[in-house]
């Protein structure tokens, strides 16, 4: 299989391949000995050459991390063969949703429906476990729909609004 | 002894104390609001009873509800753990009203010490040390600096009435009091509408040390030595630690016995804890009393060899404390990590969620206080205290190695935890020095943090994301899907080709 994986930003191409219990690996064209297990659902032990690592795979709302040891790294994978590309998260253009970034209860919400506001600009306030937490535009731009109320329940990953 | 307990809390010190009676053959009743219904607690206990919504003051602080059970099931003792409840003199003379024992101190000793003004004149004429000053306002300029000059500088002003930093001011020097004085005043006049101000000593970078009592209902009162607390932020623990590293024998021994006196004035029974201040040059001043078991009794435990919950339920059961202050002996050294649900990367707000994946730490020396576990959804509504992590060793730098070592086998997956906070302390020169004071923490987290991340890492990073999906485990993950980690013939089989494909598109 050919990857192309995005870790912290950086973009490796890797190919992969697993067949009779046998795995072959080429990192951005470096061939490299690899032995990988999964040892119980996202924890995987694996062997690079002799070295050991155990990664801990934590999918989140929107995102992927992947733990080596204690250090969290962000995932993307694709198969360049497939057509569907994903939108890439810093695109600044078109519509981008803001989310809620833990569970809680919207307590305030400091925008109408077309109002105009600067990337930074609080956008809502959400509670959880007695703290606030000001949730803020991640551009400059114009509110298009707000999906919630003051006192609204949300999830992590929940959309609040969205900003065109 | 008694039969049956109710645990009138929830979370790691509710499962703390269900094991205690467990271990001494009592039967535990729990109680749970309507989101605690999976909670460790209800899944551990041998009763559980639910007494309403979410809002603690519709469950847990809900002193009628809590007693109906106590009724209902037949519980002949409340234990309160910390929080909610425990404090409450009003729930600790309900209960004994209501035939129950209240596994803490009496009503009486509570109201004494939550009183301050009583308190103080109680405490006074037992000998017990406050912060020098005035507990009155200062008259005139003549008499601010007798006082001043009485206690010596630098000195604190403080509006009587105040609060939040107004009508404060710190003086260095007889010359500076004058004008500081005047500011003070009107300052806590238009604040406050009112003048006056009073003077105490100013203590720069205290430490806070606490010293665990515990008290018999036979007049026998001990103390099990202190705790160091001094690692605070938003003027919360964060870190524990026992023995104190600047607290040596005789210390030990003077502030014992003030905690002791402390104690005695109120008639205190139970397990309680004297808070203090100590300036930079080791001298002691009573800032408190907590009238309950406290978060971090385990570090006491470890060094002491003594079960305080078990000693707890003795002592509410009316049994004599089985050992004299001679028999109480220090061995090694015990340190607790708090673990809070809250985001480091979001100026550490709580992070409630469900944990997706939770490992653990263990071997020697290690300790987990625990009311979390895998697939558990933490409810937003509480205090966001997940788990207590304590490293025991023969000496501090012991403790300090295997808690690094232990944090570095926790995994919290899901929400966000200050699991790297403590990586970041234990490391930090002056705490591995034992330069603690209660500022430690404020100046640590404005140094910038080094994130220096190796490339190797994250080369590995890359080639564990391929190897999740060939298992098809990645697109498990995202989708949420249990997709069965045999994907061995992914390669081959056309049609789970075709799967994993599909499922790897949606990332």
């Amino acid at each position: 299989m050919l990857y192309e994986v995005t870790i912290d930003g950086k973009s490796y191409r890797l190919e992969l391949n697993h067949v009779d219990g046998r795995w072959s690996c080429r990192l951005d064209g470096r061939e490299l000995e690899v032995d990988a297990v999964l040892v119980r659902p996202d924890v995987l032990s694996l062997r690079v050459g002799n070295t050991a690592y155990e990664v801990k795979s934590e999918p989140l709302a929107n995102d992927l991390n992947l733990w080596v040891g204690n250090t969290r790294f962000a995932a993307e994978i694709r198969d360049p063969r497939s057509l569907r590309g994903r939108a890439r998260a810093g695109d600044d253009h078109g519509p981008r949703n803001i989310t809620a970034p833990m569970p809680g209860k919207v307590v305030r919400l400091m925008v109408h429906e077309g109002d105009e506001v600067e990337q930074g600009a609080g956008v809502a306030v959400v509670e959880a476990m007695k703290m606030q937490n000001e949730i803020k535009s991640p551009k400059k731009g114009t509110v298009r729909k707000i999906l919630v109320n003051e006192s609204t329940a949300v999830n992590a990953g929940d959309v609040l609004a969205i900003i065109e | 002894m008694f039969k049956k307990i109710l645990i009138a809390n929830r979370g790691e010190i509710a499962v703390r104390v269900l094991r205690a009676c467990r271990e001494m053959g009592i039967a535990a009743v729990v109680v749970y609001s309507d989101v605690d219904r999976a909670a460790l607690h209800v899944r551990k206990a041998d009763e559980a009873y639910p007494i309403g919504a979410a809002a603690a003051s519709e469950s847990y602080l809900n002193i009628s509800k809590i007693l109906e059970v106590a009724k209902r099931s037949g519980a002949d003792a409340i234990h309160p753990g910390y929080g909610f409840l425990s404090e409450n003199a009003k729930f600790a003379k309900a209960c004994t009203d209501a035939g129950v024992k209240f596994i803490g101190p009496t009503a009486a000793a509570m109201r004494a010490m939550g009183s301050k003004t009583r308190a103080r004149q109680a405490m006074e004429k037992a000998g017990v040390p406050f912060v020098p000053g005035t507990s009155r306002g200062v008259e005139s300029f003549q008499e601010a600096k007798q006082v001043a000059a009485r206690i010596g500088y630098p000195i604190m002003l403080k509006a009587a009435a105040g609060g939040g930093g107004k009508g404060m001011r710190l003086v260095h020097a007889p010359e500076q009091l004058k004008s500081a004085l005047e500011a003070a005043r009107s300052e806590a006049e238009r604040s406050f509408g009112d003048g006056e101000v009073y003077i105490e000593k100013a203590i720069f970078n205290p430490r806070h040390i606490e010293m665990q009592v515990l008290a018999d209902e036979h007049g026998n009162t001990l103390y099990l030595g202190e705790r160091e607390c001094s690692l605070q932020r938003r003027h919360q623990k964060v870190l524990e630690e026992a023995p104190s590293p600047m607290v040596d024998a005789d210390m030990r021994r003077r502030m014992g016995e003030v905690a002791v006196r402390v104690a005695q004035a109120a008639a205190y029974t139970n397990a309680g804890t004297v808070e203090f201040l100590v300036d930079q040059d080791k001298n002691f001043y009573f800032l408190e009393m907590n009238t309950r078991l406290q978060v971090e009794h385990p570090v006491t435990e470890l060094i002491t060899g003594l079960d305080l919950v078990h000693l707890q339920i003795q002592i509410a059961a009316g049994e004599k404390l089985p050992f004299t202050q001679e028999n109480v002996r220090l061995r090694g050294h015990a340190l607790e990590c708090r673990i809070y649900a809250e985001d480091p990367d979001n100026n550490y707000f709580p992070s409630p969620g469900q944990i997706s994946l939770l490992m653990e730490p263990s071997g020697p020396g290690i300790r987990i206080d625990s009311g979390m576990y895998e697939g558990w959804n933490v409810p937003i509504d509480y205090d966001p205290l997940l788990a207590k992590l304590i490293g025991f060793g023969a000496d501090r730098d012991q403790a300090i190695a295997r808690l690094t070592r232990a944090l570095s086998e926790y995994f919290v997956g899901g929400i966000k935890t200050n699991i790297s906070l403590f990586r970041r302390i234990l490391r930090d020169a002056d705490f591995q020095d034992a330069r603690l004071d209660t500022g430690f923490l404020d100046r640590m987290l404005k140094r910038p943090e080094d994130k220096r991340v190796d490339s190797e890492s994250a080369e590995v990073a890359a080639i564990a994301a391929g190897a999740f999906a060939v298992l098809g485990a990645t697109a498990a993950a995202v989708s949420g899907r249990a997709v069965g980690k045999d994907s061995a013939a992914v390669d081959a089989a056309p049609s789970k080709w075709k799967d994993a494909s599909r499922r790897e598109a949606l990332r």
